[in-house]
């Protein structure tokens, strides 16, 4: 390296390490822990109606999933789910909402390059990655236990 | 003259006649806010897509500077402009405007040290009379190319710094066209350094090391000291990132706490905006020596400064590939004579 | 009493699911996009051990509702499609259980786009 410094990459690190401002974990675990929480909460009081209404566990569960989708989306269009994501971190992040924010956050911010190429193209900039583990890994466990149930 | 290693004392000495600033609704909350020329409110500038605000905010500050000066676009020989954008698109359509030669720069947020630094040596030249300088950089435009959607709801890491929407343009003429006293007396440009940095929320530190190597070598060509300057700029390391500059000076045995300050730094209230480390992007630095520190040359309060501009030469491509973040810093010393 | 045990079963499980992922977030700089992909993998693969299923039984939306439990889903679906119809419910069984919610994501993310703008925080 064509340097007078006198600091290698690894002592460099260290440094940084040192002094790098951190995360105030403390405060952050309190409000995942309890906004996720709150969000569950929130499921489940959709779900529990929906039974109460006579509907049957399956749909009642979809009912719910796509009610805080919606919730999520909306809260997403009006400028506050990236405010409540600030304080809120993982507790807002890894609820089905989150899953819908990354939905909704691209298509409305790629807008700008058109229908197709801007906002269908960029839907699933984000979120993307979760369906294509989260299908494949099924369907590659979900052939193990197929080999295992219906071949053995 | 190139002296020393890689310093060239500028003979001709053009003068940095008059600047332009412009910059948004979040640095107008700022604790500079009373020095920036022009401020919008509206974070898309009337326009329906960020990067066409970016566009109207960077020739917006460009025409305030003919203004200012009561020069035209045909008294200009060359604009040299850059940006964050790919393809540095701002400024090639912010410029598309204007009947004046254009040199399109990209040095990440050092460019408008390395334009400062390439209109000088085109004054040494004698080929030039008056030369624009311009820089900007858009807190959306910047967000959407580098980081995640603006809607998205994540938190920011502790030494994340957020992109400052500004832009800032410098006439620099040669002395006796129009001369102010302030004066370009040496150009150090930097050589890139990267010390194994991946983290892209962590910028600060990644181009502390190349601000160190381009300080330290325009002190050691130049034979000065740091006393020899009243202020030592740094362009967008931010809290984190001058702490690490402090400390690697320190190590050495030189103390520059003193003498150093940081645009990313005072262009925000770390306390109550929101801001981690502070701010960056071209336009920080192009804002803040424009409106802030020019002013205090003007008014002597500085008579003796080293403007270094720091780059981080990365791309969201070449990080998802694994690769460290290079650095860069270029250095101005810019003097008042009389 | 019951209905405040279950809501604060739920409470727990979702809020203990968020803070391991705050806490990896924090200790190990992984982004969120990282840590959405992760939890619903781990969802697929903790179904498959039986581990998920226990976890639901306790915290029922708690464990729905976050990331992990798209994954659960995904994989419960395809077990369910292949007892159903053998083979194919491999392909078919995982997209079909969660089919509401992506579908759910692609519509509003498309309306919302009609009328919303995005702005600075």
């Amino acid at each position: 390296m064509n340097t007078n410094l006198n600091v290698s990459n690894s002592e460099y690190d260290e440094l940084i390490s040192k002094k790098a401002q951190k995360s105030p974990i403390a405060k952050n675990i309190f409000f995942a822990f309890v906004i996720g929480g709150l969000i569950c909460m929130l499921g489940q009081f959709i779900l529990n109606q929906m039974l109460n209404l006579g509907v049957d566990q399956e749909k009642a569960a979809t009912i719910t999933s796509i009610s805080l989708i919606f919730i999520g989306a909306f809260l997403t269009s009006i400028n506050l789910y990236s405010r409540i994501g600030r304080v809120a971190g993982a507790g807002s992040t890894i609820p089905i909402t989150g899953f819908s924010n990354s939905v909704v956050a691209p298509a409305i911010e790629f807008k700008s390059e058109g229908y197709i190429l801007g906002l269908g193209a960029n839907m699933f900039k984000v979120a993307g990655p979760v369906l294509v583990f989260g299908i494949t890994s099924s369907a590659i466990l979900g052939l193990i236990y197929y080999i295992f149930n219906f071949i053995f | 003259m190139k002296i020393g290693k890689q310093t060239f004392k500028i003979e001709s000495k053009p003068c940095i006649y008059a600047t332009s600033s412009i910059v948004g609704p979040k640095e107008m909350q700022g604790p500079l806010s009373n020095y920036f020329d022009i401020h919008i409110n509206d974070i898309f500038f009337g326009e329906k897509t960020f990067e066409k605000s970016e566009t109207k905010m960077l020739e917006s500050c460009i025409n305030n500077l003919f203004a200012k000066t009561g020069i035209t676009e045909h008294d200009v020989d060359v604009i040299l402009s850059g940006d964050l954008l790919n393809q540095c698109i701002s400024s090639g359509f912010a410029i598309r405007s204007f009947d004046t030669p254009f040199l399109g720069l990209y040095g990440a947020c050092s460019t408008f040290c390395e334009g400062l630094l390439i209109s000088s040596l085109l004054h040494e030249t004698n080929c030039v009379n008056q030369v624009v300088n311009a820089a900007s950089s858009h807190f959306c435009s910047a967000e959407r190319q580098f980081r995640m959607p603006l809607e998205h709801g994540n938190q920011k890491s502790p030494t994340a710094q957020a992109t400052v929407t500004a832009s800032g343009a410098a006439l620099v003429t040669k002395r006796s066209i129009a001369d102010n006293g302030i004066h370009i007396t040496h150009v150090t440009p930097g050589k890139i350094i990267d010390l194994g940095v991946t983290d892209m929320s962590n910028m600060g530190a990644a181009m502390a090391p190349a601000a160190f190597s381009t300080i330290s070598n325009h002190l050691t060509d130049t034979g000065r000291d740091i006393n020899y300057y009243d202020a030592i700029i740094t362009g967008d390391l931010g809290i984190h990132g001058s702490d690490m500059l402090v400390e690697l000076f320190k190590r050495e045995g030189i103390d520059i706490s003193t003498k150093h300050k940081d645009c990313g730094v005072l262009i925000y209230d770390e306390q109550n905006q929101d801001v981690n480390c502070g701010g960056s992007g071209c336009g920080c630095i192009a804002s803040v020596f424009s409106g802030y520190f020019f002013n205090e040359l003007k008014a002597k309060n500085l008579n003796k400064i080293l403007l270094v501009a720091t780059g981080a030469l990365m791309s969201p491509l070449s990080s998802s590939q694994g690769e460290s973040i290079p650095g860069i810093a270029h250095a101005i010393a810019i003097e008042n004579e009389v | 009493m019951e209905l405040i045990i279950e809501y604060g079963k739920v409470f727990l499980t979702g809020g203990i699911i968020c803070t391991i992922g705050q806490i990896l977030i924090d200790k190990t700089k992984i982004t969120p996009a990282r840590i959405l992909t992760l939890f619903v993998t781990l969802g697929v693969i903790l179904g498959f051990l039986g581990i998920y299923e226990p976890i639901y039984n306790f915290g029922k939306c708690g464990a729905t509702v976050p990331i992990s439990g798209f994954g659960y889903s995904l994989y419960k679906g395809t077990i369910k499609a292949i007892g159903e119809h053998g083979f194919i419910g491999i392909f078919t069984g995982g997209v079909t259980a969660t089919a509401g919610g992506i579908a759910a994501a692609v519509i509003f993310g498309f309306l919302a786009s009609l009328f919303a703008k995005p702005t600075i925080k």
